[in-house]
């Protein structure tokens, strides 16, 4: 029963196959048997989960509840819950327990999950690796020598290794695509706005957004179907109706389900810079999306090669201000000598936070300090403006854009976290979804020489989720990479 | 860009992070090397182009001027290292 899709999951637990404490309880020993090699969970609370999933069987005996009700599911350790623990993967929070709900959490909630427990990640969620947290690397499951990614790493290593069917990520320039790609699972940043940051610990405000992880596109349209909905308290939350993102999953079109869908292939996303065994794979996915009935068109981004250093403007200049609520005064971490109250802070804030943290902040400070405003944080948001350009006239000739979601699979933990600018690289195709706001998922597509996994990615323009879901949900009707199990998670 | 010393020590102090001695020279490093990347954005032309600062051009919406929360002080205090009296403690700032 770990190995089914919630869609899969639900059904059973309908048909009365299995109950969701039984389902609740395999995959808690999954994680007790497991987790110890992959370090993707900071917590996890047994007892809590029984208790959801009890309540959720007695939903289920009446005939109520929906396709989430008794799934159980993981959030990433940045999302706070009320009554466990949120710890950022930093330090400064390792001993913090929010009193409310992050929105998502709550829809969740009551849509019927059963929380199992916090994912690893980088610590407050900088970083391409899940190298960085205070509570250690997460290992990716296709090779425990390799990273899954990052920054939501943990989610994306529990669900490659069937320690969840789904869960939570958040992504402010990759964070979900990217880990979903290197550990063999689909993963979606929705439209800036969609889901509501409510109670999503804040990196860079302009960019993070909340999303699913799933091993199926189709469960990816439930997760996200449940996550989405206004939250007037979170002013950037977008009033608009609420959607089904499963509605075209299920319409029967024939051998083309993909007729009359344009797929733009930017001449920026091949070529110099991405590894052979990733260009073969996405070149395989393409010929599989053309013979599913869709056309290719060529694109040119001439300004997306900027994302990278407009995201290491605009997002550390952010992350400064946000992190500065860290100061050992309302909560969190404090140090425990100091002379004065500035002296406080400034150790407060060197012993909670890691290097890479401390890096960005200061980062952040520079760009926004007297007489550097105007030369890096300004110039940057009209970079950014240029890239988005670049993707709005994209949209006008096709439907989604099609690519890698990262050069290369997977690298070795250890191998680029002492360069910071070597892992920033790793972000190259993520980052425009970001600072354009719009919507973009990865799924599975292959593997790379070491066995690696390799990620596709689809973009679109704002609000075209359930369009991209229709596609990729196309594409694993006819291929079987989201189903490839890791070796270590078969037992 | 080449990042000073005093650069770092600057920062670091308008950040409130404290930078001992023994790794100010690793952070000034790295910071010239992020620098180095950020510095693409000099030769970008963007004569009379608007900055974007988010991805929706939408306003932010007004909510109506009425107390919608209740007063959670007392839980939010739980939270913190030092209170006392419903105040949040902190060293001395004035003699």
């Amino acid at each position: 029963m770990f190995d089914a899709s919630i869609a899969e999951m639900s059904a059973s637990l309908r048909a009365k196959r299995f109950s969701s404490v039984e389902l609740t309880r395999e995959l808690l020993a999954r994680i007790d048997a497991l987790d110890g090699k992959l370090n993707t969970f900071i917590t996890v609370d047994p007892a809590r989960a029984v208790d959801d999933a009890e309540a959720a069987d007695a939903v289920i005996a009446k005939g109520d509840g929906g396709p989430l009700t008794g799934i159980p599911i993981a959030h990433k350790d940045i999302l706070v819950t009320a009554g466990m623990r949120t710890t950022c993967g930093s330090r400064m929070l390792a001993d913090y327990t929010s009193p409310f709900d992050a929105h998502v959490v709550d829809r969740l909630a009551r849509a019927g999950t059963v929380l199992v427990g916090k994912t690893n990640m980088d610590e407050f969620a900088m970083g391409s690796s899940s190298e960085t947290s205070y509570f250690g690397s997460v290992k990716n499951p296709w090779n425990l020598a390799y990273v899954p990614g990052g920054s939501s790493g943990g989610t994306a290593a529990a669900v490659a290794a069937r320690l969840v069917a789904g869960g939570t990520g958040t992504d402010t320039g990759g964070s979900i695509r990217q880990p979903a790609a290197m550990s063999g699972v689909c993963g979606l940043k929705p439209t800036y706005g969609v889901c509501s940051r409510y109670g999503l610990v804040a990196f860079a405000s302009s960019l993070d957004q909340a999303g699913p992880f799933a091993r199926t596109a189709q469960d990816l349209a439930l997760l996200l179907s449940a996550m989405a909905g206004h939250d007037p308290r979170d002013s950037t939350s977008l009033d608009r109706p609420v959607e089904d993102y499963s509605r075209f999953l299920g319409a029967e079109r024939g051998a083309k389900p993909l007729s009359g869908i344009r797929i733009g292939l930017p001449a920026e996303y091949s070529g110099a810079g991405i590894d052979g065994d990733v260009s073969k794979s996405i070149g395989e996915a393409l010929d599989v999306l053309r013979t599913l009935g869709a056309v290719t068109v060529d694109l040119a981004l001439p300004n997306v090669k900027l994302s990278i250093p407009v995201y290491y403007v605009i997002a550390p200049a952010e992350a400064s201000s946000n992190l500065s609520r860290f100061d050992g005064v309302r909560y969190g971490h404090r140090a425990a000598a100091y002379s004065d109250l500035a002296d406080m802070y400034a150790k407060t804030r060197a012993e909670g936070f890691g290097a890479e943290v401390k890096r960005r902040i200061l980062v952040g400070t520079y760009v926004l300090s007297h007489g550097y405003y105007d030369a890096y944080y300004l110039k940057a948001q009209k970079v950014r403006r240029l890239i988005a350009e670049d993707f709005r006239a994209a949209y006008a000739k096709c439907d989604a854009i099609a690519g890698p979601t990262a050069p290369t699979a997977a690298f070795r933990i250890g191998a680029k976290s002492d360069n910071p600018v070597e892992m920033y690289l790793n972000d190259i195709f993520t980052i425009a979804a970001n600072l354009t706001g719009s919507p973009a998922l990865s799924i599975p597509c292959g593997f790379d020489r070491n066995g690696l996994p390799i990620g596709l990615q689809l973009q679109g323009a704002a609000f075209t989720e359930a369009r991209l879901l229709d596609i990729a949900h196309r594409f694993q009707q006819v291929t079987d990479w989201h189903r490839r199990i890791p070796a270590m998670a078969t037992a | 860009m080449t990042i000073s010393l005093d650069d770092v020590y600057r920062i670091a102090h308008l950040a409130r992070v404290e930078i001992d001695a023994a790794h100010a020279e690793e952070v000034r490093t790295k910071l010239t090397s992020i620098f180095g990347l950020i510095d693409e954005l000099a030769a970008v032309d963007t004569t009379g182009v608007e900055p974007m600062a988010h991805a929706q051009d939408a306003s932010l919406p007004l909510r109506a001027d009425a107390v919608g929360e209740p007063d959670l002080s007392a839980r939010y205090r739980k939270l913190a290292p030092a209170v006392e009296d419903g105040l949040y403690l902190v060293p001395k700032v004035i003699e």
